[in-house]
């Protein structure tokens, strides 16, 4: 068979070709095309594989991340103790900034003009902040400039968390308030409701359905953010995920402990990400039955 | 369009008076007077952007009127001591989008602020919710989403919700501009029957065929302010001013020129 000439020749030279060789192969159809460029990509996929197989220093790589007995030396410590304060910390910091969240994003719907650019002000300032230096300004900075400022460690925590996740949060509620079409409120202002309990009954309710996705996302961000509380020291109850990984590698000398912790982080957020993915299907495309 | 006489003898139930309204710079309502007196069905006609919608959401201050007075069964609504919640639950509106509360069911529409805000005890609340889903002929979606009705029957629930706070007077914002052409008669009709039942009732509509049945009175409005009042079967059948000529030409003959 001559088919790298019909189809070359299909290519350039169509007519010239005479027409029962040139049909099967002479010009590659759309569906052709993609297929043999999802074909390409395959290859050098499996390329870089093959390579990386070849050319990495396997016994070096194990040696310096896969040390088995380091790292069922972590063992119970990192799931009963590290693992636990991450989600503590996590959920104690969400739950601080969904509260803190929920007053800037009604400050910021309010009629009141200040209370409007003291949550803009607000929103601009933490979102705007790096979480570390959050941290390092409560738990260092504050402690420094009024002598009384002694909390516990967790309440520090729990405060810096609160107030990086917050500012995002707050933005998120805004829009999901915002998203909630205006006759809901005119409708239960028009039945003798207040403002505040048309707001508290009828129009956050359908919020929370549109805000839940982006909500947990934020969760996996503070779950992942909440690795910063290393920089603030601790005892050695008080570690997280970051902190005893920090310090297995000193004691060990040995990278293992990253993919152990690096393990466990996965262990928080991959079944969030799933539960986000589960609401969004369930609220996200809801029908809202307004008009 | 019998009781077109007593206008004039009683005390008006919603009494307006050179009700201004402008937003910003665009003065909408100039300067409204209208009296409606207990039974009355007056239907608001005009062409859209006349203010009759304004007008109608300043009675119960959803809009707050810049200027002039509104009384509503003896309440001042432009007084700022009144307390306007108390004086809105007497005042029934009925939406063009209908507005259900999307994630209760139709009970719950009917019942939350029966409870919340009246303080009726929740037996009582349904009790009063039934009756009055009976009247609109929906009582077998008692617990149906709104999302899973029709435009018609989402807006015979909303009938039903506002009758359901007991109200002396009902507001109609374009009741049916928002309906499939074959869902409009069923609102009409339960409408038809609220005012046959005596409901004080403020229509702001398109529908002259009801304004001409139903209406007591019908008050034609353009450019904020009202041109033509009187009963229906002199301002729509019998017009006195060139603009309701001209408006009612337009609405009762569509695709006719001039």
């Amino acid at each position: 068979m001559s088919v790298p000439t019909a189809s070359e020749d299909g290519r350039q030279t169509g007519p010239a070709v005479p027409a029962a060789t040139a049909t099967p192969k002479a010009k590659m159809s759309k569906r052709q095309k993609a297929k043999l460029s999802r074909g390409i990509q395959y290859a050098i996929l499996v390329v870089i594989a093959v390579l990386v197989a070849v050319f990495a220093d396997w016994p070096t790589l194990i040696d310096s991340f896969g040390r088995i007995d380091i790292a069922t030396g972590m063992f119970p410590d990192v799931i009963t103790m590290a693992l636990k304060n991450t989600v503590v910390y996590t959920f104690l910091g969400f739950a601080l900034g969904l509260v803190i969240a929920l007053f800037v994003a009604l400050m910021r719907l309010s009629s009141v003009g200040v209370y409007r650019w003291l949550a803009t002000i607000y929103i601009e300032f933490f979102r705007g902040l790096p979480a570390l230096v959050v941290f390092l300004v409560l738990g260092f900075g504050m402690p420094v400039a009024f002598p009384g400022f002694n909390l516990p460690q967790l309440i520090i925590i729990m405060i810096a968390l609160g107030l990086v996740s917050s500012a995002y949060m707050a933005e998120t509620i805004r829009a999901g308030i915002q998203a909630v079409p205006k006759g809901q409120i005119e409708a239960a202002r028009s039945l003798g409701m207040s403002s505040s309990r048309a707001m508290f009954t009828i129009v956050l309710p359908q919020a929370m359905r549109i805000i839940l996705p982006p909500l947990t996302n934020e969760l996996i961000l503070l779950a992942k953010d909440s690795s910063l509380a290393y920089i603030l020291g601790s005892s050695v109850d008080g570690r997280e995920l970051a902190a005893l990984g920090r310090a297995e590698i000193v004691n060990t000398a040995n990278l293992t402990p990253f993919i152990v912790i690096a393990l466990c982080y996965l262990i928080i957020t991959i079944p969030l990400s799933y539960l986000s993915r589960v609401l969004e299907r369930k609220y996200g495309s809801a029908d809202s039955g307004v008009k | 369009m019998t009781t077109t006489s007593h206008a004039s003898t009683k005390t008006p139930i919603i009494a307006i008076r050179n009700l201004q309204k402008s937003f910003g710079t665009n003065q909408v309502l100039t300067d409204i007077n209208l009296d409606v007196v207990k039974g009355e069905v007056v239907c608001v006609i005009g062409p859209s952007g006349s203010g009759k919608s304004t007008m109608l959401r300043c009675i119960n201050t959803l809009e707050t009127p810049t200027g002039g007075s509104i009384v509503v069964d003896g309440m001042d609504m432009t007084d700022l001591d009144l307390d306007i919640d108390a004086a809105r639950t007497r005042i029934g509106m009925v939406f063009q989008s209908f507005n259900l509360f999307a994630h209760l069911t139709v009970r719950e529409n009917l019942t939350i602020a029966q409870t919340k805000v009246l303080r009726r005890s929740k037996a009582e609340a349904n009790k009063v919710a039934e009756a009055n889903l009976a009247k609109v002929g929906l009582s077998e979606k008692m617990e149906a989403k709104p999302g899973s009705l029709s435009g018609g029957q989402q807006q015979r629930v909303a009938i039903a919700r506002a009758l359901s706070m007991d109200p002396d007077v009902m507001l109609f914002d374009e009741p049916t501009s928002a309906l499939d052409p074959e869902t409009v008669g069923d609102v009409l009709q339960v409408m038809r029957n609220l005012a046959e039942a005596g409901m004080t009732m403020v229509v702001v509509t398109h529908e002259m065929e009801f304004a001409r049945q139903v209406a007591d009175r019908v008050v034609f409005m353009d450019g904020g302010v009202v041109v033509e009042a009187g009963p229906a079967k002199d301002v729509i059948g019998n017009p006195q001013e060139q603009r309701t000529k001209d408006f009612l030409s337009r609405v009762l003959h569509p695709g006719q020129l001039g």
